[in-house]
Formats: C-alpha cells, structure tokens, sequence
C-alpha cells in the first residue's frame, strides 16, 4: 500500500472491518424484517451496525440508516428535505463548492430559486452570505458541507444563522472520521469507503426534529432505504468508523504534520500554490497547482515513481470540464494534485513523494522548454 | 476598469486546438514579445483557460484584462504586460 495517497477517493479497508464483513457474511445473509431464526439474526446485526454509527454521529439508533453509496445518502438526504417542503418551494442555498452529488441533486429539479453561494480564495464559504441567500423566497433548504472534498478547506456550518423552520442538510463525507462534526443539522450524509469501510455503504442521518420524507419510491423510513440492507458492509462500515474515531486525534496529529510537509516541499516549487484554508483544514489531504503542467502527465509522472494521487485538472475528468471547486476559488486548475494520506502513511514515505514531486515537475517543464 | 480599445490593439496569440494547460504555456512565452503596458490576448478554446489565464496573471503579477470573443466566436483572454 506504499505509495497511495488518494485516500480521499477511497481509504483502503480499515483491519477491523475486515474483521467485521467476513463474520457478519456467515450471519448476516437472512432478510432482517423475518421473524424467523437467520432474519432476527441479520437483524440484530443491523440493530447493532445502526447502533455504532449512531453513537459515533452523536444520533440516536432511529436517526440512521444505511443506503448504497455516499452519492445515494446525498440524494435521498437533501432532496427528502426538499419534498418534505413541496407545498412552500423548490430552492435549494448550497455553496459552489459542494460535491458533485449535491450538485446534482440540486440540478435535478431545477429551480429559479436554488441559489450557489461562491467562496473565498481559500475555499471557504461566508456563513453570513448563505444566511442571506436562505432567507430569499421559495427557498427550502440549505446544503453546506463540513469539508470540501478537493482541498480539505472546512466550512463554518455551525455559524449558520439559519431561520428556525429552514432545514440544513450536511455532506460530511470529506470529514468523518478525521475532523470534529459540525452540531446543527437536519440531514447528514456520509460514505464508508472514506473512513475505512467498504465501498458501497452509504450513512444517511436525519434528525427526528426534522420534516423529511422520501424522495424516491419506498417508505419514509431509515429502516432500509433503498431496499435489502446489505447487513455485512453496515457492520463492517461501522466497525471501522468505531476503530477510526478511538485514535482520531492520535491520527490527525500525525497526519496533520506529515500535509505540512508536503505544503512545504510544494510551495517551494516555483509557480506553484498550495490551494485550501491552511489551518482550517482536513487533517490528512493537501492540493496544489503546478503552472504549465498537465494534470494528466503529473499523475502518470508520479504514478510511474510509485505514487497514486488524484487530479482535479480538465485533463484527467472525463467531463473535460476543470474541477468546478478550483475555478470557483479562482485557484489555477491545470497542474492540480490532490494528496490524501493514509493512516499508516510514515514521514519517511512522505519525503520520498516530495522529492518525486520536484522531479516530475521539473522534468516536465523542461519538456515543455520552460 | 480599463479595456482593450482601438488604440490598444492586442498581440494575438492563437491556442485554439491546443489543449489545457498549453494555452497559458504559449501565454507565457509571447509575453516578453510585448512591451510592458501592452497588451497581449489568447484565443483558445480550452474550458480551463477561463480560470487559468487570470489564475496565471495573479501569480505572475500581471494584470487580467478580461474576456471577449474573436471574430469565430472563440473565446479571447486579454493580458496587459506589467512587468
């Protein structure tokens, strides 16, 4: 595993859910709502799995369900909030530098009134523009995450000075597990992979205080959203987060000096800006901008020295589209890198991607003749 | 603030084709071709060079005009040499 820094896309499999998917596939197969021997075995399992994130969300067991992804908790987070409201409006106030499966759910039912509030050079949103924006009429919802997913940069979500009866929904994916949550919530939405759970576990929380029905077909419940509960990856996602949250601040200590030194070794490169709210920050991610550098060639060059990292630069998205979080900062989009540490990352290893990186950007400019 | 006018006629530079982040690339090697105060635009077509061209003027202390269209439509970025 040597060499991965992208745990921001996908953290590997954390041991303790290991652990834990491989026992609860023995027993956790059975239909949780029988009444038979196998279901209220799968169920207990389930019960159990609810019961660990809840505690970790600071929720309770029935203000948590598990759902396919971390882009489907989004989904039926937000917009479940915004069909509780139907009879009132259709907007949506998000901050321009929501992940794309808030973007999408707001694209979905498009509305004069959703408003994208932009944000200041270091990523980070003004709670009193959001606050201002969420008073316009016809306006339903607010979507602002806790971490930007790009640059690590957090957001002030609980400066939010929002009117009582306006619900707040919060794509925590890019936190949890690394950073205290923010308190003031409606909904909240989360991915296990990003934690150290398996792929394919979403967590969607929603307060019981707020008004919130299904958006799609089903029960307005969190139960089973989305149908079949798969019993194992909640139970394997849980356990992680449990083992993850036990050294947190252990971890993000670490982490956190380990980024710094990639900052430095960054920065120190010529034309090149270290992009994201320096201190109030993810502790284990960090992203810069390399001038007259592909992304593309960037992420090759330090792939072929042994260092997975990701790209928000046009040339590595399919879209080729540059990612809207760095336009929207106004920070230069091509030559992006995005590093992301693991747990087990060491300083050694960290310093070995440093002087990989000086080299792969100055070999590339120099076949640019720059 | 101030805009390229009929006095001012720009030094063009086509990056039309070329792809991300070769526009700024051809940026960067037409600017010492202008005097200082002069300006200097780049046609290209690459989505990235909306952000980049200004991105580039920040950290290169030089000053982003703004945007126009050339005579095809295609986006034109204007530069004004400051240093």
């Amino acid at each position: 595993m040597t060499g991965y820094l992208d745990t921001a896309s996908a953290e590997p499999l954390h041991p303790a859910a290991r652990e834990a998917l491989l026992a609860a596939l023995e027993r956790g197969y059975a239909d949780p709502r029988r009444l038979h021997h196998p279901g209220r075995d799968a169920r207990l399992l389930l019960e159990n799995a609810r019961a660990v994130v809840a505690e970790c969300l600071g929720v309770r067991s029935d203000e948590v369900g598990f759902t396919a992804s971390g882009t489907d908790a989004v989904h039926r987070g937000l917009l479940g909030l915004v069909s509780a409201r139907r009879s009132r409006g259709d907007g949506v106030v998000h901050t321009a530098v929501e992940h794309s499966s808030v973007l999408h759910a707001v694209g979905w039912r498009p509305s004069p009134a959703h408003v994208a509030v932009g944000v200041d050079r270091d990523g980070r949103v003004d709670p009193e523009e959001v606050a201002a924006a969420a008073r316009n009429p016809g306006v339903v919802a607010v979507a602002v995450q806790a971490a930007n997913q790009e640059v690590g940069t957090l957001q002030p979500v609980d400066d939010l000075d929002l009117p009582d009866d306006l619900p707040l929904f919060v794509d925590a994916a890019a936190a949890v597990g690394r950073v205290p949550l923010p308190r003031r919530w409606s909904a909240l939405a989360a991915s296990a992979h990003k934690w150290g759970g398996p792929p394919g576990v979403g967590v969607l929380a929603v307060r019981r205080s707020a008004r919130w029905t299904t958006p799609f077909p089903g029960d307005d419940g969190l139960d089973q959203p989305g149908g079949f509960a798969d019993v194992p990856g909640a139970l394997a996602a849980a356990a992680a987060l449990q083992a993850v949250l036990a050294d947190r601040e252990e971890t993000a200590a670490r982490q956190h000096r380990l980024v710094e030194r990639v900052r430095a070794a960054a920065a120190a490169l010529p034309d090149t800006e270290v992009v994201g709210h320096p201190v109030e920050r993810l502790p284990h991610l960090v992203t810069f901008s390399c001038l007259y550098v592909g992304g593309d060639e960037l992420v090759a060059g330090l792939d072929r020295r042994g260092f997975a990292v990701a790209s928000g630069s046009a040339c590595t998205a399919s879209s080729l589209e540059p990612s809207h979080v760095l336009a929207a900062m106004g920070a230069l989009t091509h030559g992006n890198v995005r590093v992301s540490l693991r747990r087990d990352t060491t300083e050694d290893e960290v310093d070995a991607f440093c002087s990989a990186l000086v080299e792969c950007v100055t070999e590339i400019r120099a076949g640019a003749g720059l | 603030m101030t805009g390229p006018d009929a006095g001012d006629d720009p030094v063009e530079i086509d990056c039309r084709e070329l792809p991300c982040p070769r526009p700024v690339i051809e940026l960067a090697r037409a600017l010492p071709s202008v005097a200082v105060g002069g300006l200097l635009a780049v046609v290209a077509r690459d989505p990235a060079a909306r952000h980049d061209v200004p991105a580039w003027c920040r950290m290169r202390g030089q000053e982003y005009v703004g945007e126009e269209a050339a005579d095809d439509g295609a986006p034109r970025y204007v530069v004004r040499r400051l240093s």
